[in-house]
């Protein structure tokens, strides 16, 4: 089984099994108190299935750097915790499978397509889909994760010929299923750091102001 | 819990990623990975780069401190994290890691107070004989400047001042720019100021008029003694002469000292209490200790100094502390709380599960 764990919009947290049952999922939709829920929504879904968590599917992002850090660090702790691995996942893989798998469902459109979230200070993150690859059932990313101002996304997109599909959430069980899909392929599928895509806000060393006699 | 409790204790509220490994009151690891110098271009903690640098070090440091101490997880009793005060990104990985790794292991967790832990790094200090109480406690790092009346390390600690501007290592860092020195400031500032005199010049010592007695008796201010520096060095370039690095060096020094040590050991007056501990990274500097020992002496105050590396922020005074809060049969936080980037020094424990209520 596998535990899943994203905090890059709000909190998710869900455990899977290897074929993608669900056994349990917890999430908050607040985008800011992902410290605070944590360790409530991790005990809740942890204490259904106790003992025989194998792998936990880390949410990289992108997201808020704030947000995203905690799932990140909850991840890992927990895989110390229990002397398992942990598993990277592109939150934004995650928000795709779930789409492609919905689609698949109910016949709805094919085609190239976009997930873009919020990255907040007037800018949106995105990553583009050319569907679903059929050997290992994990989405094609052909484009980012990259970020674009809130205004100007669309042109971006339109010049990268996908449909834009808005996401405010992410699923912990989607995360831990792609993870899942990717541990079967024997693929990594994301980076082993934090997808900030921005560098610190930083002040630039200054001389030392005058005061003035 | 009859036997000694075995607490891993993890710290990230400003630029040092800290896991310590405490049972009961021995020490058995402390490991520290700094990002320090990844701010030092900067002249200061930036937070955002400090919390990416806590990120990438909690799990090495986790893995050193375990190999050090010879402690498997499984054997660790309880966790114990800092909830504040402190950065609020950097605290939040420490809470994040923290409150996972309790549920991955099914053990308690105890969100504790940062300041109150430098005041339990004194406990581990195996060659002191037990504080005793009460205690007056001047912490003095980068990142805070406070003064404190210890009755009792888990159930009563009173806040009697902090500083009102910057924390007395932030003016060590500032005036180190001033006078063209790197970063981090307090040993540059120790190193040039060793051959200057500390007498040249009689800057300004913050809040300690008559007129402050009243409401700031016990509160620092460093933002002033530093423009006092600015403007002196200013005034030697406007009239061409080179500036006495060292002897400006040694004076703000001796000004920084002398307030710290004469507002703790009015304190120790006051409130009749003939102990004063120290604790925080800037009890690194020399002068601090040495001025602070012989005053202390000639006061009747007995001065504690723990090593310095349980001075400055560490998990190991995290897991003393919550060693303690466990063998004085406190119970554990609830999952339930977040960063508190000013948590007051009151609150030595956040979140306590309701004792009377069922585990
Ligand atoms: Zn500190």
């Amino acid at each position: 089984m596998i535990l899943g764990i994203d905090t890059s919009l709000g909190t998710t947290v869900a455990v899977v099994e290897d074929d993608g049952v669900i056994r349990g999922q917890a999430d908050s939709a607040n985008p800011l108190a992902h410290a605070e829920v944590i360790g409530t929504l991790l005990h809740d879904v942890v204490a259904g299935a106790p003992a025989d968590i194998t792998h936990v599917a880390a949410g990289m992002g992108p997201g808020p750097f704030t947000g995203l850090r905690i799932g990140i660090a909850a991840a890992r702790a927990f895989a110390l915790g229990r002397g398992i691995p942990v598993l990277p996942v592109v939150s934004h893989d995650a928000v795709a499978l779930e789409m492609l798998l919905h689609d698949a469902l109910t016949d709805a459109g094919d085609g190239r397509f976009a997930v873009v979230t919020d990255a907040r200070r007037r800018e949106v993150a995105y990553s583009v889909y050319d569907g679903i690859d059929d050997d290992d059932g994990l989405p094609i990313r052909t484009a980012g994760p990259a970020l674009a101002p809130r205004d100007g996304v669309d042109a971006v997109l339109a010049d990268l010929g996908a449909r834009r599909r808005d996401a405010h959430a992410v699923s912990g069980a989607m995360v831990a299923l792609a993870a899942a899909r990717a541990l079967a392929a024997g693929r990594t599928i994301g980076p082993a750091d934090a997808l900030y895509l921005r560098s610190p806000d930083v002040a630039a060393p200054t001389a030392p102001k005058k005061v003035g006699r | 819990m009859s036997r000694e409790p075995l607490v891993l204790g993890i710290e990230t509220s400003c630029d040092e990623t800290g896991i310590g490994i405490v049972r009961g009151r021995t020490l058995l690891s402390n490991t520290i990975a700094s990002s320090m110098e990844q701010h030092a271009r900067y002249g200061g903690v930036i937070p955002e780069v400090a919390a990416r640098a806590h990120l990438e070090a909690l799990q090495p440091s986790i893995d050193a401190a375990l190999a050090e101490s010879g402690v498997a997880l499984a054997d660790v009793d309880a966790i114990a994290v800092t909830s504040g005060p402190g950065l609020a990104g950097a605290l939040m990985v420490g809470v994040g890691a923290a409150k996972a790794l309790a549920v991955a292991l099914d053990r308690p967790l105890y969100a504790v107070n940062h300041l109150v832990g430098h005041i339990a790094a004194d406990i581990l200090d195996a060659d002191a004989g037990p504080l005793e109480y009460p205690t007056v406690a001047l912490l003095v790092s980068g990142g805070h400047t406070s003064l404190l009346l210890v009755r009792d390390l888990t159930t009563d600690v009173e806040l009697l001042g902090e500083t009102m501007d910057d924390a007395a290592g932030e003016a060590f860092d500032k005036v180190a720019r001033i006078l063209g020195l790197p970063y981090p400031g307090g040993p540059e500032i120790d190193r040039v100021a060793a051959s200057g005199d500390p007498s040249a010049i009689r800057f300004p010592r913050g809040l300690s008029r008559a007129s402050d007695m009243d409401r700031h008796r016990y509160d620092f201010s460093f933002s002033g003694l530093k423009t006092a520096v600015a403007r002196w060095v200013e005034r030697c370039t406007a009239d061409g002469v080179p500036v006495p690095v060292p002897d400006v060096a040694a004076s703000f020094r001796e000004a920084v000292v002398d307030v710290l040590v004469s507002k703790a050991l009015d304190a120790c007056r006051r409130h009749d209490v003939p102990r004063l501990l120290l604790g925080g990274g800037v009890i690194a500097n020399r002068r601090l200790r040495d001025v602070a020992l012989a005053r202390g002496a000639a006061a009747g105050v007995t001065v504690r100094i723990p090593p310095l590396r349980l001075c400055t922020d560490n998990g190991a005074m995290i897991a003393a502390l919550a060693a303690q809060l466990i063998m004085s049969g406190r119970a554990p936080s609830t999952l339930a709380f977040g960063a508190d980037s000013t948590l007051p020094v009151t609150e030595i424990q956040v979140a306590a599960r309701d004792a009377g209520a069922a585990a």
